[in-house]
Formats: C-alpha cells, structure tokens, sequence
C-alpha cells in the first residue's frame, strides 16, 4: 500500500515485485523485509545480499579549499586522505560543544574534490551546519539527489556484483577495503563504487544515478544477491559494533563516551575543529561512562534504554541472530569491568561486557 | 488479508482466545500481529497460579525487532502455560493459532465475553489498521 506522503527511492517498484514489508523509515516508505529479517541477516553472514540505501543523502564538496573546511568540520582529521583519491574516512561532525550532529563517511576523489555521504534522518540540520561552516571559503556544497545507492555486503557479493555489472563497474574488483572508484566519470552511466559498508561483511556501496538504480537492483537479485530489509541491516551493524546516529550518540553526546574516540583525531595540535576545546575539557575533567559492548548471560533481549544498574544505559540492543544471544551496546560507568546487571522489566538480568565488535567477516570475535 | 479463524474471539490489542470445555480461556497472538512483529526470538512466560486483572499485562512476546505486550483478557487465574515457547518461540510465526498458544487462563468469575471482539470485528480493526 503506497502512503501518498512517504517519499520512495527509484527502487520502489522492484521492491513491490520482490515481497518487501514497506514501512516509514524516517519519511520514507522503506522495505523492514522480505518475509525474514533473520533469513536475510544470515545470507548476509555468509552468502550475499542488498540493501536499498537510496535514502542516504550524498553531498558532493568542490573547491580548492575544500580540505581546509573539512579539517575544521571533521572531528577526524581529512589530512589522512586529503591526497589519496579514492581513499574514505569515517567521521563525526561536532557541534561547538562537542556533541555529535552526525557521523558520516568522507571520500576523497581529487585534490578539490571530496563526496560526503551522511544519514537520511539528519539530512536538513547536517546540510544547515555544513552550509553555515562555508563562510567565504572557495568551496561548493551540492546535494546529489540525483544519485541512488545500493549496499552489496557478504562473502560473495563483490564476486556476485562483478560479474552481474562487469564493464559497468570495471575496475572495482582490484578496489582495497575503505576504497572507492569512479567509473565512466562524467558519462550518463557513471558509477562510484566504494568497499564499504554497514554489516560488518566485505560489500560494495555502489552509487549510480536514479534513473539505472531499478535496472541495477534487478540485475544484482538476478546475480543471485538477496534483497534485505532495513531490520536484517539493524542486527548486522549491531553485530558488527557500529555506531547508530540518534541511537549510540546524538548532540547531547561527546563521541568520547559512544565508543568513538578512534575517530577524534588531536594529533595536529593546530587544527582547531569544532567542538575540539569541550572535548579536551572533558578528557581534563575526567569522563564518566565507557562505551561497551554487552552479552546478556541468560534469556531475554536488550534493548535501547534499558538502565544499567549503578548507572548507564543502554544506547541500542537486539537479539543476535548470528550469537543466537541478545546484546547491545551501552554506556557503563568507567570503573565497571566484565560484568554488569541490566534491569529488564521487574527483573535485574547479568550481562557480560566486552569489547566490540562482536562479528567480523562471519565470525564471533568475543565469548 | 490475515487469516482469522472463526471460532475464536479476539483483542483490540490482537489476541486470540478460544474457550475451552472446562471454560478456561487459551490465548495467543493473531496471525496478524505475529506479522507484523517478525520473527520471534523470546517469550516471557508468567506462573503457573499467577492472577491477573482484566487486560492487566501478563506475558511478553519479543521478535527481532520490538517486545509487546500480552493482555490477559478477563480477570483469572493462569492453568497453564506453553512452555515450549521458552525453547522454539518462532512456533508463534509457524502456527499462531496452534502451536503458538502462550497460555491459558480459567476465569476467577462469572466473566461476560461481551467485551471481546468477533472476527468480522476484529477483520474491520486490521483491515482500519492497515490504512
């Protein structure tokens, strides 16, 4: 049943045809699944599947300053790709007081030439701040709303996606992870292909323009890679120990306690970023919480804002289908080790705390 | 359109209940709700004894995606339960109607059904439902 008011990707139609359970994703009429969220998490593990990501807003920066108005936006440091084209970075966008607006992955195309792909749900405020930190700098902020984006993730995909679009992504199969390429570059039939994803599994993000995106989804299901749902594609990344905006970190939130103080990049003494003065006064201060992983040791499934018992809570949870255990990632206070209690209705239940992830390519990494 | 069978009564908040010889109550989740949760990853069963209000809670179904709450649908002592949930609760998603029983309870009164609804009612909030 088509909601007038839900926006829908060019994918649409495929969607219908394929079985999908649409539901409003963020204003967007989005496929949950395909008639199993577990079935399509497990092909994920260990076969191949796809994901409709057309949803994700993808900005296009331009200028010969546009590295300048990165290191200052980004809280990682964009000098670690800024001359390696076709290289991505993982990012937050801070605010002034070191929250996080958004996180985002940044690559690098030429010397002035860098792509941002950041969340659907944020789009409006991320293009707002992004467009208030340009000043008079040389650099130009176009949305493509005119690209569509299809995740190819698992084992197989990138063989399955090679040879179901072979000369249109032609190249793509020598990409290294966090890569990505552009293909036929200014031609009708561009593609950028990226090895990233969002599953914990090899993939492909494959971007081409909305009018060949129904086409492409079609090919790759004909290759044999299963369309997946946005549920299959919340258990994977919770498996896979990424971040959730709005979920794991938010602008109330330093990224120092929502586990991604990886991404904040001090190195360079000089580069003042936003929100880097609060972040320095929070680590002088002392932080309260760490970010972790947890194991429920018995039955029952975590979930987002259940408390810790001592404090904390719970940020995001599922039942792991890969683990056949429920876990989660929280926020405990920082002298808390190996385990804690979760209070889940009127019971207080043991979880473990470990370090995540809690999958990689296939495999449980924690016990 | 769900199946709805129709010898059984039904919830504004999609459970099913059959009424037994002995005029204790079985309950479940429609194959509607069971549809819409997903797949069934637990199932918190309540006691053997226990007692429970009208539309008190009383047991918790969890797919993947969410948890939701089972409503005991008149005021009764619980008779039994359907442990085997605790072990296969994706019986819920086989077989809603069968299999998928959570438990059942014997009404501690005299209880009017009154209040619950009939399949072509409860036919008309899925089908209000889903607009």
């Amino acid at each position: 049943m088509t909601n007038a008011t839900l926006k829908e990707t060019p994918i649409i139609k495929a969607h219908e045809d394929m079985g999908a359970k649409l539901v409003d994703f963020g204003g967007w009429n989005m496929p949950i699944h395909y008639g199993s969220q577990l079935d399509e998490h497990h092909q994920v593990r260990t076969d191949a599947g796809m994901f409709d990501v057309c949803h994700m807003t993808i900005v296009d920066l331009r200028g010969c300053e546009v590295i300048d108005y990165l290191a200052k936006l980004l809280a990682n440091d964009v000098a670690k790709i800024a001359d390696k084209p076709g290289k991505a970075l993982y990012s937050c966008m801070l605010n002034n007081e070191g929250g996080v607006i958004d996180d985002l992955i940044i690559y690098s195309m030429d010397p002035a030439w860098v792509r941002v792909i950041v969340n659907s749900s944020t789009r409006e405020k991320d293009l707002a701040w992004m467009r208030s930190q340009l000043g008079n700098m040389a650099v130009d902020l176009t949305e493509r709303d005119d690209l569509a984006m299809i995740a190819v993730q698992g084992p197989n995909s990138r063989e399955f996606a090679v040879n179901a679009l072979a000369d249109e992504i032609a190249g793509a199969d020598d990409l290294k992870p966090f890569n990505a390429l552009l293909i036929n570059a200014g031609s009708e039939n561009e593609r950028f292909v990226a090895r990233t994803g969002y599953t914990g599994e090899d993939g492909y993000e494959i971007v081409c323009p909305n009018t060949q995106a129904e086409q492409m989804w079609r090919q790759l299901a004909d290759a044999g890679i299963k369309p997946c749902g946005l549920g299959a594609r919340d258990t994977l990344r919770l498996e896979a120990g990424m971040n959730l905006y709005g979920n794991d970190m938010d602008e109330t939130q330093s990224p120092l306690e929502s586990g991604l103080s990886w991404t904040v990049d001090f190195s360079n003494e000089k580069r003042q970023f936003n929100g880097r003065s609060s972040l320095e006064q929070q680590k002088e201060q002392g932080l309260k919480y760490k970010f972790v992983g947890l194991i429920l040791e018995g039955k029952g499934v975590l979930r987002a804002h259940q408390e810790i018992v001592g404090g904390g809570e719970l940020t995001s949870g599922t039942f792991s289908p890969t683990m056949q255990k429920a876990i989660g990632f929280a926020r405990v206070p920082v002298g808390a080790s190996e385990t804690c209690q979760v209070a889940i209705r009127k019971k207080q239940l043991d979880a473990k705390i470990v370090k995540l992830p809690f999958v990689r390519n296939g495999k449980v990494l924690v016990g | 359109m769900s199946d709805i069978p129709q010898e059984l009564k039904y919830t504004k908040s999609h459970e099913w209940i059959r009424v037994e010889d002995d005029g204790s109550l079985t309950v479940g989740i429609t194959e509607h709700a069971q549809g819409l949760l997903g797949d069934m990853v637990f199932v918190e069963l309540p006691d053997v004894g226990d007692e429970f209000e009208a539309e008190q809670d009383c047991a918790v179904v969890e797919s993947v995606k969410a948890a939701s709450d089972i409503y005991c649908p008149v005021e009764g002592e619980v008779v039994a339960v359907n442990e085997e949930l605790e072990e296969a609760p994706e019986q819920i998603n086989v077989n809603a109607y069968h299999e998928g029983w959570i438990f059942r309870v014997q009404p501690l009164k005299e209880n009017s059904l009154d209040h619950l609804m009939n399949p072509d009612e409860y036919a008309k909030l899925v089908e209000s439902e889903s607009h």
